[in-house]
């Protein structure tokens, strides 16, 4: 019987997160292999490896950074008739704001990643692999390190691994605090010790041409755990967890205006978004009503709480589904006009001003856009500028019309999606609180110069053609 | 003499911080943490070892100077502006002295819902640090004039479920409302 300091709810199912606050746990090899830690390596390593793929292919896991990619799927992308050494990288650099997963993994349960991460490296042919932190984990960072040692030691790494005649070698690098390092060719770039400018595609998948030109897995830190029970539970019966084509457990962190956030495990598509915020984080706090929720991280759009949509079923017929009575799956959500990406539910409740949410994200994107693509680098900091006057009160009712222009001249016109990323958030709140950004503004700012160079300017002209 | 701009771009200006860092020396520690990084890198792809050579050298001298962008290009192999261009690029690396104590508070959404504008501005009203001078991009970091403390808002530092969060140089601090930054500050001053 697993006990937790925390107890999770009910309606959870902890596959992932099973041993996250659990009571007598710590992060050593000893602890973990006196819960029958590294049993499923050693089951996979008697598999073939093209097997553990099918295995992977038949669980329908879906990816779990944000794009939702099928892991398997992913795999297979690796050219067959391939001569160059094949790398696997752990996408460690969760940065996606309102997502916060893969630390209390990193931090509780190294070891679990580690054999997701063997087995999946068995399974594609990868003798190196890398687990790219972000800067900002430290202390995961030494974790991870140690716990690697430990799984050296005890020959689950490194030469020979268990007698199978397959060498491996994972080593931890982390970033610097940027946020383009989980684009994944940006995070191949920052490995090669460049700027992490994400490249051109095509190539659409680094398993063609990846690091230094090979082929490249990557794959983020839930998913690469996930591996680990397919392989125990069977693809088939993994399947069976969650809905059709949203299979699985995922872990939804759910912060802002609600009385309980925190993070649960929860069969995909199981719950709905009425039982998530009301049922498992306790509602909105006293007094108040929820306006709006980003559903998977900050670069999803934005769903008003009293939405109703309209989505096609199967059979070509209509039906109408409201806010609340969305499943959180991937697909439902992206029918919805969102996306269910990297779990990160932010709640919105009525005390928040929509122009200062937005300027919030704004300026996190205009910090972290990376500079090489004209309508992100300039369009990011245009779309900050005009939000900045919006909560200042300085803004026109036609800078709603700028900034929106702006947000849809980056999206789709950028190397990486980080264009999307951050003009989504804007285009949404935009067509969803119009009016409401608007009762921000006044028709007497406009035409105001809001530099003193544009007022030299202005002065200038003014005087010339007198 | 005119000032070019190249000395600019790897200049380390003294703060009040400086006091507390040792300044960069080429030392058998760093050969060895540099050869170890290296080793993890297959042998023509010497580069990809900047990023760890580079924390290293900011976690013992607190920035990143022009010496030791000159030490590790010679390490690698590589100009030293591919080492420059690096360190200019990422909000991790600076290029002069923090306080002793960094505090990096996050701004992004959830943190600022939960109030981490208010508590910037109760470390920095503690630590009689300005910020007025600050921006996000080209200085981001302040230090209080005794250079103990210095203070800098960090984008979403993934924990957005215990807001608002920060960091004081590596520790994580969860659930750090405006009234706990005294007893937050006074820990590391004891």
């Amino acid at each position: 019987m697993i006990t937790y300091s925390k107890q999770p709810h009910p309606r959870e199912y902890r596959l992932i997160f099973k041993n996250v606050d659990r009571e007598g746990w710590d992060p050593s090899i000893d602890c973990y292999l006196r819960d029958g830690g590294y049993e499923d390596l050693k089951k996979a390593i008697s598999m073939q490896p093209k097997d553990i793929t099918e295995e992977v292919k038949k669980s329908g896991l879906r990816g779990r950074g944000g794009a939702g990619f099928p892991t398997g799927m992913k795999w297979t992308f690796i050219p067959p008739n391939n001569t160059k050494p094949v790398y696997l990288i752990c996408n460690g650099d969760e940065s996606e704001p309102g997502t916060f997963k893969d630390r209390y993994v990193l931090h509780q349960d190294p070891h679990q990643l580690i054999e997701g991460m063997v087995i999946s490296c068995f399974a594609v042919g990868a003798h190196t692999a890398y687990i790219y932190l972000r800067e900002e984990f430290p202390e995961a960072a030494r974790i991870v390190e140690r716990a690697l040692d430990e799984a050296k030691a005890a020959n689950f790494l490194g030469k020979n691994i268990l007698g199978s005649g397959f060498d491996l070698e994972i080593h931890v690098h982390r970033g610097a605090g940027a946020y383009i390092c989980g684009e994944e060719t940006g995070l191949i770039e920052s490995l090669e010790g460049k700027r992490p400018y994400p490249r051109i595609k095509p190539p659409y998948f680094p398993a063609a041409l990846g690091l230094y030109m090979c082929p490249t897995i990557v794959n983020n830190v839930e998913s690469l755990c996930h591996v680990k029970h397919i392989i125990r539970m069977g693809g088939d019966e993994y399947a069976k967890l969650g809905v059709p084509r949203n299979t699985g457990t995922r872990i939804v962190g759910v912060s802002g205006d609600v009385k309980k956030p925190g993070y649960f495990e929860i069969e995909v598509g199981k719950l709905t978004m009425r039982e998530l915020i009301h049922d498992l984080c306790g509602g909105p706090k006293d007094g108040r009503e929820i306006k709006a929720v980003i559903p998977g991280g900050s670069s999803s759009k934005i769903l008003r709480s009293d939405e109703v949509f309209k989505l096609k079923n199967p059979d070509g017929s209509e039906r109408e589904l409201a806010f609340w009575d969305i499943p959180l799956d991937f697909d439902t959500l992206a029918a919805c006009g969102s996306m269910a990406g990297s779990g990160g539910v932010i709640v919105i409740d009525d005390s928040r001003k929509m122009s200062w949410v937005l300027n919030n994200l704004n300026a996190f994107y205009a910090h972290e856009s990376c500079g090489q693509c004209t309508p992100c680098r300039e369009g990011s900091t245009w779309m900050r500028k005009i939000s900045d006057r919006l909560v200042a009160g300085d803004a026109s009712p036609e800078d709603i019309d700028t900034l929106e222009s702006v947000a849809y001249q980056i999206d789709g016109r950028t190397i990486c999606a980080f264009g999307e990323a951050s003009s989504w958030p804007v285009e949404a709140i935009i067509a969803k609180f119009r009016d409401e950004l608007i009762k921000d503004t006044s028709p007497q700012n406009a035409g105001k110069a809001h530099h003193s160079e544009a007022e030299a300017q202005r002065r200038y002209l003014a005087e010339s053609s007198r | 003499m005119i000032e070019s701009n190249l000395d600019n771009l790897v200049a380390s200006p003294e703060t009040p911080g400086t006091k507390h860092f040792p300044p960069f020396v080429d030392s058998p520690q760093l050969h060895a943490e540099a050869d170890k990084r290296v080793a993890q890198f297959p042998d023509d792809q010497k580069r990809s070892a900047v990023l760890p050579i580079l924390h290293y050298i900011q976690h013992h001298h607190g920035f990143i100077s022009a010496e030791a962008i000159d030490w590790i290009a010679g390490r690698l192999g590589i100009e030293p502006v591919k080492v420059l261009e690096v360190v200019t690029f990422y909000p991790g690396f600076r290029q002069s002295a923090p306080g002793k104590f960094h505090v990096r508070v996050c701004r992004t959404l959830s943190c600022a819902m939960g109030g981490s504008y208010e508590l910037m501005e109760k470390l920095c009203e503690l630590t009689g640090i300005d910020r007025s001078s600050c921006d996000s991009h080209h200085h981001p970091v302040a230090v209080s004039p005794c250079g103990t403390w210095s203070v800098e808002f960090a984008e979403c530092l993934a924990s957005c479920g215990t807001a608002p969060v920060c960091m004081v140089n590596d520790d994580f601090h969860e659930a750090v409302v405006p009234e706990r930054a005294e007893p937050l500050l006074n820990a590391y001053q004891a």
